[in-house]
């Protein structure tokens, strides 16, 4: 066997059985006893707040995180080759990272200047 | 072989695939009770109580108990919540924690005993082993962010927009600092960054992208002081407040593998993997080096680690959300990028250039002194104006707290807030400077009518 793809796979299908054995066990063995006050989302004893699910407003500062990160993990995506391949691609390389570089602290810059990192 | 890594897998077999596959997740499993068992203990001491002692000898059987007493529990399904997604969060955030060690290397090939069938301590190994790690990583969250979601109650569903802002930030800062390892050693297989390691760890000639990589592993861990997605006094229990039984159990466990998955990743790319540490190294020939013997390193390294998770966990306090994650983009990701920068440039000039290792050390070090110096010997902008205050009208300066529009904060021993167009007196710690004793009210009748006049002139 030469795919070394093959025994993460098989971890894979062990590491499946595990979840969700785990889960039926238990499922299987444990108590049921019925109670409605049980089945309801915990508020402090409150009655519950109406359903944060679909109806749920969330600030919008997780959105922008969202996007930043985006651009970011792109970069750092195509930082990855560039750096396996560093002693090949020799000083063409590194100028050519360093102007993508150059150009990605420029949208990094306005944005902390435009307070796109101030939490508050 | 394959080509890209430096193991040689070519001897195993199916079988050979599941044995160490199930191996793995035993070694997972126990390390979790062990380290569930190693946390209690470690912060007790810390905090100057027993911690878990009566199960067992050290109360060693105590996470076992806990184990089985979860598995005994009534599987709760919340009415709000949506059923399927609810089901599946748990798993999935189990399920990739636990595929994260199919590349970690235990140590070189090993000779299974009473048999001369020879075969790498290590699942299997690609040449983009250190992407599929982060790839399982940032598939962790949507364990996290589905839980919340679909627990159809308000505290997950904030815990887990909390922890998605928090687990992505601190991947970006995680993914720069492995850069630079990968720029040293030219690959991205596992095993041959270990074996890029025979000279030196990693961790010395990158110490700041090492620094970088350890904080933001806990921040990508969860664990306190980022520990913000299951900030109790706020959020209860963040994500896994609706979750019981088994389910709570694998939200607990995939956190606890996911620690030992990032130390050992720390360990394999920053602290020479399955390496033995110095002195020891040199021992015969480095007869330490092969056979069962790297295991026994390589767990020494991990648990060091592990210890300080539980270490920093017993020592700092919680950050606020915001600060936190002013940190990761402001600080921690500027520092890694400009590391990268920095060694690239430093690589070009002893790779292209030929620069001898000597010139360029001497030069870096040059620069860094240099730097130092420049930092030290610049004017402080929040001190001197003080200085030039306080120099003829010394009384504005010795009590500064009856003057108008300050407030005392600490009026008859509570922490009073400022009113409208008042200030609060700045910090005697800011800047460093000299603590100046203010008696609270200790001035004399006159002192207050004289700040007065100071203040209007």
């Amino acid at each position: 066997m030469t795919n070394p793809y093959v025994p993460v796979l098989v971890l894979m299908a062990v590491a499946a059985v595990l979840a969700l054995g785990g889960v039926a066990a238990s499922a299987v063995i444990g108590p049921k006893r019925y109670n409605r006050a049980k089945l309801e989302a915990y508020e402090c004893g409150i009655q519950p707040t109406p359903q944060a699910t679909g109806g749920g407003r969330l600030p919008v500062k997780y959105y922008l995180v969202a996007m930043t990160f985006i651009v970011f993990d792109i970069e750092v995506v195509f930082l990855y080759p560039w750096a396996v391949s560093f002693a090949w691609l020799a000083g063409f390389g590194l100028v050519a990272m360093l102007v993508f570089l150059a150009l990605i602290t420029v949208p990094f810059v306005y944005e902390w200047r435009r307070g796109g990192f101030d939490w508050v | 072989m394959i080509p890209g890594v430096a193991a040689d897998f070519s001897q195993d077999t199916f079988v050979t695939y599941l044995v160490k596959a199930v191996l793995i997740i035993v070694f997972l499993l126990t390390s979790v009770l062990v380290a569930i068992w190693f946390e209690r203990r470690v912060v007790a001491r810390m905090q100057v109580r027993p911690g878990p002692n009566v199960h067992g000898p050290f109360g060693l059987l105590q996470s076992l108990a806990d184990a089985m007493k979860l598995l005994l529990k009534e599987d709760v399904n919340v009415t709000a919540a949506d059923r399927i997604v609810y089901l599946l969060a748990p798993m999935v955030s189990v399920f990739c924690s636990l595929l994260v060690f199919a590349v970690v290397p235990f140590g070189p090939e090993v000779t299974i005993p009473f048999t001369d069938f020879t075969t790498p301590a290590q699942l299997t190994d690609f040449p983009v082993a250190v992407l599929y790690v982060l790839a399982c990583a940032s598939l962790g969250v949507y364990g996290i962010v589905l839980g919340g979601w679909s627990s159809g109650s308000t505290y997950p569903l904030l815990g887990s927009v909390r922890s998605t802002a928090q687990v992505i930030s601190y991947e970006l800062a995680m993914g720069l600092s492995l850069v630079s390892v990968f720029i040293l050693a030219g690959s991205m297989s596992t095993s041959t960054i270990v074996e890029g390691q025979q000279s030196i760890w990693f961790f010395l000639p990158l110490l700041p992208a090492f620094v970088v990589y350890v904080i933001s592993m806990i921040g990508e861990t969860n664990r306190l002081p980022f520990d913000l997605p299951e900030a109790e006094g706020e959020l209860v229990s963040g994500y896994m407040t609706e979750y019981s039984s088994m389910k709570f159990a694998w939200f607990f466990l995939a956190e606890y593998i996911n620690m030992l998955n990032v130390s050992a990743i720390a360990t394999t790319l920053f602290l020479g993997g399955w390496r033995a540490p110095w002195p020891l190294s040199a021992v015969g020939d480095g007869v330490l080096n092969t056979g069962w013997w790297p295991i026994l390193w390589f767990l020494a390294k991990v648990w060091l680690l592990m210890f300080v998770f539980v270490w920093v966990r017993g020592t700092l306090l919680r950050l606020r959300y915001d600060q936190f994650m002013v940190f990761g983009w402001k600080v921690l990701i500027p520092v890694a990028l400009a590391w990268v920068v920095v060694l690239a440039v430093v690589q070009w000039f002893r790779l292209d250039a030929g620069v001898s290792r000597t010139v360029l050390v001497a030069v870096i070090l040059g620069v860094g002194l240099a730097a130092v110096a420049l930092v030290s010997l610049w004017p402080d902008r929040r001190r001197s104006p003080e200085h030039d205050d306080a120099g003829p009208g010394s009384e504005a300066g010795t009590a500064p707290s009856s003057a108008p529009g300050t407030v005392d904060a600490f009026a008859g021993g509570y922490p009073v807030p400022p009113l409208p167009g008042q200030s609060l007196p700045p910090s005697p710690r800011a800047g460093r400077r000299p603590v100046e004793h203010v008696p609270a009210g200790g001035a004399g009748p006159d002192t207050p009518h004289d700040d007065v006049e100071e203040g209007a002139r």
